[in-house]
């Protein structure tokens, strides 16, 4: 059985930074992830990072920083969290462009900056429009460079329990099928995040919450997993993402009647100084409002660069120029292309403190699945790639300290014969002709028909029935291919289940806050309710089902306010 | 509309195949290749093994190729990939070993990476800030930045296809990534490794990377950046680069190809064994009567040649 002092679940930013920290502090480190470390879906972020670098020209500071994230959080967020993250962000960032991130440069060659939402000040710091896929590769060349062993293309089916101490994972390597468990003093949980529970979804086809579920069902709680992002700017065809950027170099959103809506107090949710930059929820809303009251075009909002001209569009935003025409045969630079909110991110995720410690000895936490909790009702654009760096560099030592000073136990090998029953019992059902893209699919326009900008209660329930007849389905479908090499079939049957239980505890978050803040807005309860609802929701299993408690929010010097923008 | 697709399966598990399959699949207009295969996977065939995940062209999984010629699955348009025949042709990427259907063991490509010293390698000591750099230098970085390892071009390469050696296009990319930044500290030792045998003067400019990278690398241009860079730091002591001397001497001299010095030069007058090593080659070339003439005379208009290397050199 292999052994390491830290395995890290997952190969994106968060779980590489942890991987390489805890590293440089002498622990022996791997990282396990089904794909290849550059596949994450760390990619996908486009439009920068933040921190607060005050310069000559460039009035900024951690305060700011930190208050627009409070304020973006509707101030759910953790203002301890947030003030470590707005922080140590600017050292973080250094350290990246130390690494070799070709960021954007000003005229005396120093970092430079670019506006995004919700924010006071310039302090997205970025490289064109590829800034995710920029810091992955090159973070994966720190971890080359540091020789870390990455058990690659393998696929984690459970945490190894030890008396509710968590001791490593059970992981199928895909090439082979055989299944092995790996030993560890910790392990970090980076596995990203959930968003194939949507249907359609900005997100990759490899976010299916699988650490989210590892976690939930070895007994960690959840923390406001009801806080699903919709990002105001995504394709119709396909749900593909187009980046803040976009707004941020400053595209206009506009009506059928071509009209910047955002500045238009018709709408309940204008934005008259921030306008197009005001935060993604209350965009996502304003856009729903308009398309709902028969002022989009074909169901959707239009936007509209066509202003920026076309040597900033292809210098900064040709990527999203690319996406543009292969997915909606439009060339931003000539017309606008059309839009609609998508689900994008999810805030919650499992419980940590500000050291990535989870409610579990040896289980850490780091990224989207980690709740610390720094976005509360709504993330703020480019915070979450800063999260993965802060967060993951700071679970990383955490997670290699601890590991130093605790013996590797021994390890059952009755964890690896049960694993594989298990999974043999799976393959072994007998055939019915209901394949899981089915049920995920059904599942998927269940959350997005409920679950999505605008909820009510109704909704709500029929989505936890949904979720709870599928759950039925799925004990009983089968996989077709019983071969071990590459058995995809088997590996989406098992993302599946990790799918349902995501959904089913976003629901029930869902169902419990009555009241309207960030992301979650109650059409039955429209009003922010500071006085009853100013805590975290935090779901754990109990006998099977979710279980609701409540966390107080910890406040350290900005008391609620009436959100503007 | 009802689309046709043929893919060529194989599982070395079960050691069915290789054999091509055909399906038929409900796809929209605006969908990619991909849509269609991942449709397939779904309600047609659960087997079927492929690598995808992102579907917008940024994580470089599913690259493979398509009517044969490599590209990503998740940016070819069902509709360009039948306005020149009734079915669209997937199979895997090649140069590389099959495992299952389009799924390929990526390990050598990575190895090949790993060639390279893929990581910045600043020298002296670590400033307190940011490296102070030109914008302009950044931004020219962006290209081959742009690159997602999908490894299209490695696919398609035709010297891989006869010389396993060969770095190959993403490497030597990723190597004008660092040999190109101004904040690397080891450009000449990079330099000089490149210019070994596999690496850039192997490269025979057939321009296929340049055509199915997704990303608009160009990877072939990026090799040529570093033979330029080699050249203009004096790492010219290697068959590539004394090729390529001898070639552009023997046009400015005589406005064609004076193939037989460019051979001896290229291999350097001193390298007896390689020399006589060609004896038989030039034996077959004179009995299938390709010898080049004797005595290399210049062609006319040989000095208005001259005059543009000697405008282009002044400059």
């Amino acid at each position: 059985m292999p052994q390491h002092d830290v395995l890290v679940i997952g190969a994106g930013l968060a779980g590489m930074r942890a991987a390489i920290e805890a590293h440089r502090h002498g622990a022996n480190v791997a990282v396990v992830s089904k794909v290849h470390p550059v596949r994450s879906h760390s990619n996908a972020a486009q439009g920068g990072i933040n921190a607060a670098m005050p310069e000559e020209g460039r009035e900024d500071d951690w305060e700011s920083h930190a208050f627009d994230t409070v304020k973006g959080s509707d101030y759910l967020g953790d203002q301890d969290a947030i003030e470590i993250m707005a922080r140590e962000a600017p050292s973080d960032i250094i350290e990246l462009e130390h690494m070799g991130v070709i960021f954007n440069r000003d005229e005396r060659g120093r970092l430079g900056a670019r506006s995004f939402g919700g924010a006071s000040f310039a302090r997205t710091f970025f490289v064109a429009d590829i800034t995710g896929q920029a810091i992955l590769h090159v973070m994966y060349e720190q971890l080359m460079k540091a020789g870390i062993f990455v058990y690659e293309e393998w696929f984690v089916t459970s945490l190894i329990m030890l008396d509710g101490v968590c001791r490593g994972a059970v992981a199928m390597d895909m090439l082979s099928g055989r299944i092995e468990p790996i030993q560890a003093k910790a392990v970090i949980m980076a596995s990203g995040g959930l968003g194939r529970v949507y249907e359609p979804s900005t997100n990759a086809m490899i976010c299916t919450g699988d650490g989210i579920a590892l976690a939930y069902n070895a007994g960690a709680p959840l923390m406001d997993m009801e806080m699903v992002q919709y990002h105001p700017t995504t394709l119709p065809a396909n749900g593909a993402l187009l980046s803040e950027a976009a707004r941020g170099e400053g595209a206009y959103l506009i009506n059928n009647e071509g009209e910047r809506f955002m500045g238009n107090p018709r709408n309940p949710y204008y934005a008259p100084n921030k306008m197009e930059l005001a935060s993604r929820d209350v965009v996502s809303r304003a856009e729903r409002v308009e398309i709902d009251a028969g002022r989009g075009v074909d169901g959707a909002i239009l936007l509209d660069c066509r202003h920026l001209g076309k040597q900033k569009i292809l210098e900064r935003l040709s990527q999203i120029r690319e996406l543009g025409i292969q997915f909606a045969g439009v060339d931003i630079v000539e017309e606008p292309i059309r839009i609609v909110p998508g689900m994008h991110y999810q805030m919650g995720g499992i419980k940590t403190d500000v050291d990535g410690a989870t409610s579990i000895e040896g289980l850490y936490a780091a990224g989207e699945c980690a709740c610390i909790s720094l976005h509360g009702g709504n993330r703020l654009g480019a915070n979450s790639l800063l999260e993965t760096v802060v967060f993951g560099r700071r679970a990383g030592l955490n997670a290699g300290q601890y590991a130093s000073s605790v013996t590797q136990p021994v390890i059952s090998n009755a964890v690896k014969s049960d694993e594989e029953n298990r999974i043999q019992s799976i393959l072994n059902r007998d055939p019915t002709s209901d394949p899981p893209a089915a049920i995920r699919l059904a599942m998927g326009q269940s959350m997005h028909n409920n679950v999505a900008v605008f909820r009510y209660e109704g909704g709500l329930k029929r989505s936890r029935e949904d979720i709870a007849q599928l759950k039925e389905r799925y004990a009983q479908a089968s996989i077709s291919d019983k071969g071990k090499v590459f058995n995809y079939n088997l590996i989406s049957y098992l993302e599946l289940g990790f799918m349902l239980d995501c959904a089913e505890t976003i629901v029930a978050g869902a169902i419990e806050r009555k009241e309207s803040r960030g992301a979650h807005t109650r059409t039955d309860y429209p009003e922010r309710d500071d006085e009853n609802w100013l805590r975290h929701t935090l779901v754990t299993l109990k006998d099977g089902e979710p279980r609701m408690d409540f966390l107080p929010v910890t406040i350290t010097r900005w008391q609620p306010q009436a959100r503007t923008y | 509309m009802e689309v046709a697709v043929k893919i060529k399966r194989f599982n070395r598990e079960s050691g069915s195949g290789p054999y091509y399959e055909d399906f038929k699949v409900e796809c929209d207009e605006h969908e990619m290749v991909l849509d269609a295969l991942i449709k397939i996977r779904e309600y047609q065939d659960q087997s079927l093994a492929l690598r995808c995940s992102c579907r917008s062209a940024i994580c470089g999984s599913c690259a493979m190729r398509v009517n044969g010629h490599a590209g990503l699955a998740c940016n070819t348009k069902i509709t360009d990939a039948l306005a020149r025949s009734d079915t669209i042709v997937v199979e895997p990427a090649g140069n590389t070993t099959v495992v299952k259907d389009l799924v390929v063991d990526a390990k050598p490509f990575w190895e090949k990476i790993g060639k390279v010293q893929p990581w910045l390698s600043p020298v002296g000591p670590t400033p307190d800030h940011e490296y102070i750099v030109d914008n302009a230098d950044m931004l020219a970085l962006n290209q081959v930045m742009g690159c997602i390892m999908c490894g299209a071009c490695v696919s398609d390469c035709t010297v891989l296809e006869v010389d396993k050696r060969f770095l190959g296009p993403a490497a030597l990319a990723k190597a004008l990534r660092f040999a190109g930044d101004p904040r690397d500290g080891i450009q000449a030792e990079r330099l000089q490794t490149l210019g070994q045998p596999g690496g850039i003067w192997d490269c025979t400019h057939c321009f296929e990377c340049v055509q199915v990278c997704p990303k608009g690398v160009a990877p072939m241009d990026q090799i040529l950046e570093l033979r330029r860079k080699a050249v203009e730091q004096g790492f010219v002591n290697n068959n590539g680069a004394r090729h390529a001397e001898s070639l552009a001497n023997s046009v400015k001299r005589s406005s064609w190809l004076d193939e037989k010095r460019l051979i001896v030069e290229s291999y350097g007058f001193r390298n007896v064994g390689a020399l006589l090593g060609l004896i038989p080659t030039a034996l077959r070339s004179l009995l299938a009567r390709k010898m080049p003439p004797l005595f290399h005379h210049k062609r006319p208009g040989a000095d208005k040649v001259k005059r543009i290397f000697e405008k282009l050199e002044s400059k």
